[in-house]
């Protein structure tokens, strides 16, 4: 297995033409001996996971657990993030080394995309150009029928499309929060990745955004690899294949139990993650 | 729950409380009085400066002081000088705006790239040592900045030009911009960088296309302000581009500027000359005015965040 670099994506921004968002499908990750640093403060130790291909995988856990540092470290974000950020050991995407020294971050992020707590479209961006942003941004160059194809596709995906398609020129933040995330996903979709990281999607949202986003989540996991932090554990056995429980108590944040949803939530191998499900602390 | 509340708010208050509340209500009132009526005066006295010089001015201001350079004073039978005589200034205003132009040249380009470095990437002691200077050459009086251009332009090449004088704007000017350009760019929200990467899009592209856009309105004020304020200086002028009484547009060549023009004309005895100096300096304030105001109309509505 050639864990040494990156395999280039399929509709790399730097090479030549961009096709609508063909997904070629989620691929498997895993994780292994993670651990995350800020400073010298070790925020998360030792987290080992096999994620599979084509499910929805949650992170669940109390909040300051390291969830969300875990996520970041899933395309290379943790390392953007202020307070001198550092992570040891290996991230594999498709057995293929994220963290590998030749791995460049940026075409990382390319195939693990990422939406985030709040949304945030690019306020001076319309609706169409926060879709194509990752395209353009990249200088890619699109006729005007491409750009329009990819606009339209991503917005379908991400259940945008009739809500929007008359307004399309305008500000992206016009748009209500739900939609708002919504538009993140689409943005996230256009630039084709193999895994989406969603950290926290709907904890700005009101209970029937959440919904519309959940429903999303479930058609996107057949092309895409989908890993979801949450702290709202009903949207966790909800939403979710697979879920890992976090805790980080007495020392740095650690996987505590992972495994499929249903037996997490029905017969957690751990005490401390049955506690935690039944509302015990957290 | 709700009558508990309305019998608090009505029936049950003491006279004591009663009285605090009137006291509370005085105390606001005499407040946002007071802060109003500061911000009347400080509208008040900018209104008052421009009034006061157009008065004054009023008689200079001809379509032969905007067309004309400065030519000798015509005398009377008396000895006493012509109104409307001694041409214009239009030499001058020609003047800074070269001048301006080539330190804008020099600083926004310059400034720019500092300011984008402090805020994208500043976060060691070299960055901290840029900072320190910049905040510390913002506080050099603008005489010292001329001497020293002077010394070690004008003595150098052995003229006074308007390189000179641009270069000791840009002294000024440059730290300017630098901080106004880093604390801008520190207001937009990282969560749009984070955006930005999360696409796969590197960082310069992300402060290029995402931060600085976010951020322009805000960007080109920070730049209009250090114009302007480079844009009245007259010390570090005097020594460096020295005053033209003709139009000239080589660099290497001694040149006029309008506060330069101000101070020469504000000194002499003749009431032509004063009332021409009163002139020029509306001219000046207007420039910057509408410049300001321009950049104001064509930023409109772009945001940061």
């Amino acid at each position: 297995m050639d864990n040494t670099q990156i395999k280039e994506a399929p509709q790399d921004a730097s090479a030549e033409g961009y096709n609508t968002p063909v997904a070629t499908g989620g691929k498997s990750m895993e994780i292994r001996n993670l651990k995350a640093y800020y400073g010298s403060y070790l925020a998360i130790s030792d987290v080992n996971m096999e994620i599979q291909p084509n499910k929805v995988t949650a992170l669940i856990g109390p909040s300051g657990c390291g969830k969300s540092t875990l996520i970041r470290c899933l395309n290379r974000m943790h390392e953007v993030t202020p307070g001198a950020p550092r992570v040891e050991g290996e991230v594999l995407l498709d057995g293929q080394n994220i963290y590998a020294p030749s791995a460049d971050p940026v075409k990382v992020r390319r195939l693990i995309g990422m939406v985030f707590q709040k949304p945030n479209p690019f306020p001076t961006m319309s609706i169409s150009e926060n879709v194509l942003a990752g395209i353009k941004l990249n200088s890619g160059r699109l006729n005007h029928a491409q750009a329009a194809e990819i606009v339209e596709q991503s917005l379908h995906r991400a259940a945008l499309w009739d809500e929007v398609k008359d307004k399309l020129g305008k500000s992206g933040a016009s748009l209500s929060g739900g939609q708002q995330q919504r538009l993140c996903i689409a943005r996230t979709i256009a630039v084709n990745p193999e895994v989406i990281l969603m950290d926290e999607p709907c904890s700005a949202l009101d209970p029937i955004a959440t919904l519309k986003i959940e429903e999303l989540i479930e058609e996107l996991k057949a092309q895409y690899t989908i890993i979801i932090v949450t702290h709202n554990m009903q949207q966790a056995s909800r939403a979710s294949d697979f879920t890992a429980f976090m805790l980080a108590q007495d020392g740095p944040g650690h996987l505590v139990e992972f495994g499929p949803t249903q037996q997490i939530f029905t017969r957690p191998t751990q005490k401390r993650t049955e506690d935690y499900i039944t509302g015990r602390f957290g | 729950m709700e009558q508990a509340r309305s019998r608090a708010l009505d029936a049950g208050v003491s006279p004591r409380e009663r009285a605090r509340f009137a006291v509370r209500r005085t105390v606001n009132l005499v407040m946002a009085g007071l802060v109003g009526l500061a911000a009347l005066i400080g509208v008040a006295v900018m209104l008052f400066i421009l009034g006061y010089v157009l008065v004054q001015g009023w008689q200079a201001l001809s379509p032969t002081f905007f067309s004309q350079s400065a030519q000798p004073l015509d005398f009377d039978a008396k000895g006493q000088p012509i109104a409307g005589s001694g041409g214009g200034v239009l030499m001058s205003i020609l003047g800074s705006l070269l001048i301006l132009g080539l330190a804008a040249l020099i600083s926004i380009p310059l400034g720019l790239l500092a300011g984008m470095y402090l805020s994208e990437y500043g976060h060691g002691k070299f960055a901290f040592l840029v900072r320190y200077v910049a905040d510390v050459m913002t506080g050099i009086p603008s005489i010292v900045t001329g001497v020293f251009v002077w010394s070690l332009v004008v003595i150098t090449t052995g003229h006074f030009s308007a390189w000179a004088g641009a270069l000791a704007l840009s002294i000024i000017m440059v730290p300017i911009i630098t901080r106004t350009v880093e604390e801008i760019l520190r207001l937009v929200p990282n969560a749009l960088r984070e955006a930005s990467y999360a696409l796969g899009v590197p960082q310069w592209r992300t402060i290029v296309k995402v931060v600085l856009p976010s951020a322009a309105s805000g960007v080109i004020t920070g730049i209009v302000l250090a114009v302007a304020r480079a844009g009245g200086e007259t010390a570090p002028l005097l020594l460096t581009v020295l005053g033209n009484e003709a139009i000239n547009w080589n660099p290497s060549q001694p040149t006029d500027a309008l506060p330069l023009r101000i101070y020469d004309y504000a000194t002499q005895p003749y009431a032509v000359r004063i009332e021409q100096a009163w002139g020029a300096s509306f001219i000046l304030i207007m420039v910057i005015l509408v410049f300001s105001l321009l950049t104001r109309i064509a930023t409109k509505g772009k945001k940061v965040g």
